[in-house]
């Protein structure tokens, strides 16, 4: 027995190190036929340690003082060594963290990965999801640009909307009556420490809730019915360490050629990863002429922005912007198909989940843009915006993709799934 | 570890993954592994740089820490001045020539008195530790625990530091006592003499602190 031997098992006879790595790596049986879509999970857990390791890096140097804010992000650009390659891995890993969810989640819509047994661990990524949104939004104010103030200005002015206490609700979030100093610590605690602190522990908990249900695949079917009757084993399983491991080894280096290209060669991304107007400090006096939030939001953004006021409250859009979100949790029951992956279901799973996507881009575009960009209508529509109409049509697709989805699903005409994996 | 790698190989065959899995190459396999390893090494050994580095002092801090220069012709004899360098207190004391006499006196009673310890530049690696017996230019924080010693400048009984004191430092922390060229007295609590910080004479009235020597 070499030395490492007898430190490992000097360890695994007071701490579960060689039956833990086996639960989870060499001894975890996923499905063998992982494909492109598969590589999004292993992703946004490395974008997770990028940010966290970039963040503390950051922190060192950023001060939360809505005096200093603006300029020592400057700082950290132009004195601190590294410090500009430091902040735009940290800025540009907030987008990539998105992409790469958006995609993951993409994957479950694709092959039902939310289905049963996985309805926990889908509403434990929602979670995940939420917490992200959260962990972004606070992140966002703390350079206290013009967009980091007034972006937050609205937000929170969001929650003025609700009915009677909405008023004194704004007032207790930002400590003050305006965005002010002791707005931006608060956000400052909450994103260095409260919200990293909840997002581990949702991530420990979906990647456990992952490793007891096991993985879904590509045909959307459960490779623990087909066990090798002498090993128990799955037929269809490979060990996750090191047939995945590798594999997500190379989809890392891809990756990362991606994200170092952006993080060298357009960390701003044409205004869509850090906006113009944040260039500027923050001024409480004065608004810049269009305001949006970063590209991650703009599909609720523009949602918001369609619904109109009614009753004279704003109230209603609020609504339905948190409702984009909250509707997603119920996929797990809102899907009845008997089947789980597209591969096996009808065209009318495919042309809505088509529409969807569409829907989702397009109210993500006009998000980005302000409300006049493509014009109006003439006088027959009331010479109303065209890009309202539009993002009104699209919410309403949106919102249907789910609301009829238990109808749409069951009577799809799916075809039988395999008994076996298929390559 | 290899023991799982087996497995997993094995496994493949059984299953049809890979046809060719059931004859392993250990050698090659081992070979990959390592120049895997030594590349993610290499990597991660370059990117664990800049965070390294970043923890540095930064450019405004280094300008912060920019040689300061002091004018002489505004200290008396036996007055001291004390610069802020680097956010230290540096003493520059105009030392008289009775001062400079009753160094030599103390060189019974200090633990280093001939400078051994790299506590100065070479060009003050002597008796009076100074470029000009006249001028003493010290780091005012003690090498025990980082205090900034007092000036006790006179001698016997009127320093509060008893008949025989021939002028100093005195350290109010822990009671180290320095003389007139910042060397430790013996039995004090400093292992080592006050620091003399890099400085140098841009004239006979401008005195360089921070610098050796005047770059061109």
């Amino acid at each position: 027995m070499g030395p490492t031997n007898s430190l490992v098992s000097w360890i695994d006879e007071r701490f579960p190190l060689t039956s833990t790595f086996k639960q989870h790596l060499s001894e975890y049986y996923a499905p063998k036929n992982f494909n492109f879509w598969y590589f999004f999970g292993a992703l946004s857990l490395l974008v997770l340690v990028i940010q966290i390791v970039t963040g503390i890096f950051l922190t060192m140097h950023y001060k939360a003082d809505a005096d200093q804010a603006f300029a020592s992000v400057e700082y950290i650009m132009r004195d601190v060594p590294w410090g500009w390659l430091i902040r735009y891995v940290h800025s540009t890993g907030a987008s990539m963290f998105f992409l790469v969810v958006y995609l993951h989640m993409f994957r479950a819509l694709l092959y039902g990965s939310y289905r049963k047994p996985r309805e926990l661990l889908w509403i434990l990524g929602m979670l995940i999801y939420l917490c992200l949104m959260a962990e972004a939004f606070f992140g966002y104010l703390l350079p206290w640009g013009q967009m980091s103030y007034w972006g937050a200005q609205v937000i929170v002015n969001l929650f003025a909307a609700v009915p009677f206490l909405g008023p004194d609700l704004a007032v207790w979030i930002r400590g003050d009556y305006v965005v002010s100093d002791a707005t931006l610590n608060r956000f400052f605690a909450f994103h260095v420490i409260a919200v990293p602190l909840v997002l581990l522990g949702l991530v420990a908990a979906h990647l456990i809730a992952l490793h007891e249900v096991g993985s879904n695949n590509p045909d959307g079917i459960e490779i623990k019915k087909k066990k090798d009757l002498a090993t128990g084993v799955p037929l269809d399983g490979i060990p996750f360490h090191p047939y995945y491991t590798v594999k997500d080894l190379f989809g890392v280096a891809v990756f990362l050629a991606v994200f170092t290209s952006i993080v060298f060669f357009a960390p701003e991304m044409g205004g869509y990863f850090l906006e113009h107007n944040n260039f500027v400090p923050a001024d409480p006096l004065k608004t810049p002429a269009h305001i949006a939030p970063v590209w991650y939001f703009t599909p609720f953004y523009s949602i918001l922005r369609a619904v109109p006021p009614m009753l004279g409250s704003q109230f209603p859009g609020v609504l339905a912007m948190g409702a984009a979100v909250v509707i997603m949790f119920l996929l797990p029951w809102l899907d009845r198909s008997p089947v789980k992956s597209i591969r096996y279901r009808g065209s009318l799973y495919k042309a809505a989940l088509a529409l969807f996507v569409v829907a989702f881009l397009v109210l993500g575009y006009l998000g980005t843009k302000p409300t006049n960009v493509w014009g109006q209508f003439g006088p027959w529509l009331g010479g109303a915006d065209r890009a309202t109409v539009v993002a009104r049509v699209f919410t309403i697709v949106y919102f249907l993709f789910f609301v009829l989805m238990p109808w749409y699903t069951r009577v799809d005409k799916t075809r039988p799934e395999p008994e076996r994996v298929t390559s | 570890m290899a023991d799982n790698i087996d497995q997993g190989g094995n496994l493949a065959a059984s299953t049809g993954v890979d046809p060719g899995a059931g004859a392993v190459d250990k050698r090659r396999r081992r070979t990959l592994i390592a120049w895997t390893g030594a590349a993610g090494a290499v990597a991660g050994l370059g990117i664990s740089g800049p965070f390294v580095m970043s923890m540095f002092p930064s450019e405004r801090a280094r300008a912060a820490g920019a040689p300061i220069e002091v004018d002489l012709s505004k200290i008396e004899p036996g007055m001291m001045v004390t610069e802020e360098w680097r956010g230290k207190p540096v003493w520059v004391l105009h030392r008289t020539e009775g001062m400079i006499e009753r160094v030599p006196s103390t060189d019974g009673a200090v633990a280093d008195p001939e400078s051994r310890q790299p506590m100065q530049p070479d060009y003050a690696r002597n008796e009076l530790r100074s470029i000009r017996p006249n001028y003493l230019v010290l780091v005012g924080i003690c090498t025990h625990l980082g205090c900034s010693p007092s000036q006790k400048l006179e001698v016997g009984e009127a320093s509060g530091l008893g008949a025989d004191w021939n002028g100093g430092f005195f350290c109010p922390c822990h009671g180290s006592k320095f003389d007139l060229a910042g060397r430790v007295f013996k039995g004090a609590p400093a292992p080592a003499n006050l620091e003399v910080p890099p400085h140098t004479y841009l004239s006979d009235t401008r005195l360089l602190i921070g610098e050796d020597s005047k770059r061109g």
